[in-house]
């Protein structure tokens, strides 16, 4: 070791413990970083403890990301989309910047979801560690909050309609629906007001909420200790628990730096993987620009608000009103529920099935939903119209004329024929196997099943020929 | 004894305090941000277009802007309707609908050669007169209040409807 180095550590040591000395470090901050743990997360068991401190990084990394993107992005409807594109695509690095920022909110909801899920199989949201449960379930609806009001800053085609459906969906509330929708949109229509108010609710109000609700976490999770990983057989009781625990505590490890470590590796693993798709794919690209006079516009939400989407496709519209409002509602009553309504008993998830079915019941549902999502049949085919040569080659001069009809009367934009057209409807590629000539042109007179009648905007010869041609479809 | 009251009252009188220095900063405010509820929407017939513009039997696509838009508005400042001119004249010559589907509100597209609109959305389906042909809508195309003054198609103007007004 050189001399010049030695000193250079003597004095950063003889400041370090001047300054620790000064502020008390080693009473607060140290002391605190030191909290004991249980001995059992020596064991692989604490790789299952490390999601919420990942999902901190994430959040700091959102935080960091967002503050750079503030200093371009303008929330003006006449500029935020132009400064978008300049923020992708001339700013220095700014496609890097905004897709971590973008790559990082998809990261937040998964992991606060894995993290949810871990406490909820190991039962750590028992006795006494209720309140970290509430606060948690607050926490993610807060990442839900800002998961959605930051997909409207882009101010594209998508984001605009979503603030509509939005609105439309916040008026299907009882009572206050009405009043919700004006508050939403800042007024009687999405315009001028809209976009400042979600661009303050998304940097201002939510993460104010969201530093709160983290600091009233974080103080549980010291103050109540981190939960021993559970046993099957030993149950939690509400008059033994406490004391049981400061045994364990006191032969526990400290948190620094004996558990902390882990909580490095998997948060490193998170950032880097936020960081390389970024790298890799960039900032997502914006759709057209908003305009409300276009209404040629295809609005999806991001990927982890699909399933939600495809649920409203799919059920019932009578049962529309009660789910849009009471599903949601019934899923966050439920979270909040759950540690009220189950304190104590058997921690560990082998001996709680019903707890697992609650876990993977609603991830597979809303795995497939979110499939469904992804290929929306039920959305009308609106480009690219045209049916396969093979289709109509070989055609007589009706039947030829029927093609042709399919495709611009908009037949084509519900059914498919030979892999061309919309899924909407069912596929025609056999139809007349199935049905007559007949049956055929009653069907697209009269329509039925979902199926709009045509016989207003066909000609008698034109329903005539497209029956011609669909006979030939066996 | 004596001193327990007077702890107890400093503490009433903080505690008071405090709660004034958040009342007399958060009600403002909050009348600031609650504002849009108590302000009446503007509801003037504004020009569209001429009614030669609209040539029998078609429904066209029209922009109306509002009466009094925020300078920074930009292209929000518009907002678009389907208008279709089913007469020649007199109280049935338009029928003027909301571009948003009456399902939640997504912009639905008219098909002229099918006379339909449809919505990108979840698919609704709407016949030409806004009446529900297929789909999840619950109720036909919300329609707009309409004049003809001068050769002039004018429109009145709505907040962003919802299933709510019926």
């Amino acid at each position: 070791m050189s001399p010049v180095w030695r000193s250079v550590r003597w004095w950063l040591s003889s400041v370090a413990a001047w300054l620790g000395e000064r502020f008390e470090l080693e009473d607060s901050v140290l002391a605190v970083l030191r909290h004991p743990v249980p001995r059992a997360l020596e064991r692989p068991v604490g790789w299952f403890y490390v999601f919420g401190a990942a999902t901190l990084a994430i959040f700091i990394v959102q935080i960091a990301t967002g503050v750079a993107l503030a200093m371009t992005y303008v929330p003006a409807p006449n500029s935020a989309y132009d400064s978008l594109q300049f923020i992708s695509h001339e700013a220095t690095l700014g496609s890097l910047i905004r897709g971590i920022h973008y790559f990082g909110a998809g990261a937040m909801v998964v992991l606060v979801l894995v993290h949810m899920t871990q406490v909820y199989l190991f039962g750590a949201f028992k006795f006494p560690r209720e309140v970290n449960w509430l606060s948690g379930s607050l926490l993610l609806l807060g990442t839900l909050a800002m998961a959605f009001t930051g997909q409207l800053l882009r101010w594209d085609q998508d984001a605009f309609w979503a603030i509509v459906v939005a609105a439309e969906q916040a008026a299907q509330a009882p009572v206050i629906g009405g009043w919700l929708v004006t508050l939403v949109v800042a007024g009687a229509n999405v315009g001028g007001a809209t976009l400042t108010r979600f661009y303050a609710t998304h940097v201002f109000l939510i993460p104010a909420a969201i530093f709160g609700l983290l600091g009233i976490h974080l103080y549980l999770v010291v103050k109540r200790g981190i939960s021993e990983p559970p046993v099957a057989g030993e149950r939690v009781d509400r008059a033994g628990y406490r004391a049981r625990y400061r045994e364990l505590l006191a032969r526990g490890i400290p948190f620094w730096p004996d558990a902390a470590w882990r909580d490095a590796v998997v948060s490193a693993i998170a950032v880097a993987c936020v960081v390389l798709l970024a790298a890799i794919l960039g900032a997502p690209a914006l759709g057209k620009p908003a305009d409300p006079t276009v209404v040629v516009a295809d609005p999806r939400p991001d990927w982890y608000f699909l399933g939600y989407f495809a649920l409203l496709a799919l059920i019932p519209p009578a049962t529309e009103a009660v789910v849009i409002i009471g599903l949601p509602l019934f899923a966050f009553v439920f979270l909040f529920l759950v540690p009220i309504l189950w304190p104590d008993g058997e921690r560990h998830w082998s001996r709680r099935p019903v707890a697992i079915a609650a876990v993977a019941l609603p991830f597979i549902a809303y795995a497939a939903l979110t499939t469904a999502g992804l290929e929306s049949p039920w959305v009308p085919r609106l480009q690219g119209a045209g049916l396969s040569s093979t289709v109509t080659a070989g055609l007589d001069a009706p039947a030829t004329h029927g093609s042709e009809l399919f495709v611009t009367k908009s037949c084509w934009a519900c059914h498919q024929i030979e892999g061309s057209g919309g899924r909407k409807g069912p596929d025609l590629s056999h139809v007349a196997a199935r049905l007559t000539r007949d049956q055929i042109t009653a069907r697209v007179a009269g329509g039925g099943g979902g199926m709009p009648a045509f016989a207003g905007s066909l000609s008698s010869q034109e329903l005539d020929d497209l029956a011609t041609f669909l006979a030939t479809r066996k | 004894m004596k001193n327990s009251t007077r702890r107890a009252f400093l503490s009433r009188v903080t505690v008071g305090l405090t709660g004034a220095i958040a009342a007399i900063v958060g009600l403002p405010i909050l009348g600031y941000l609650l504002a849009p509820l108590f302000q009446v929407p503007s509801d003037d017939l504004v020009k569209v277009g001429l009614v030669t513009d609209f040539p029998l039997g078609k429904t066209k696509l029209v922009s109306i802007r509002d009466p009094s838009p925020l300078p920074w508005a930009g292209q929000t400042a518009e907002t678009a309707l389907w208008v279709r001119r089913r007469q020649a004249d007199g109280p049935q010559m338009f029928q003027v609908f909301n571009v948003n589907c009456t399902h939640l509100g997504c912009p639905i597209n008219w098909q002229a050669e099918a006379k339909i609109f449809l919505c990108p959305c979840h698919g609704g389906v709407f016949y030409e007169d806004g009446t529900v042909a297929g789909g999840p809508p619950p109720r036909p195309l919300y329609e707009r209040e309409w004049a003809v003054r001068a050769g002039d198609l004018l429109v009145r103007q709505a907040a962003l409807p919802n299933p709510k007004q019926g």
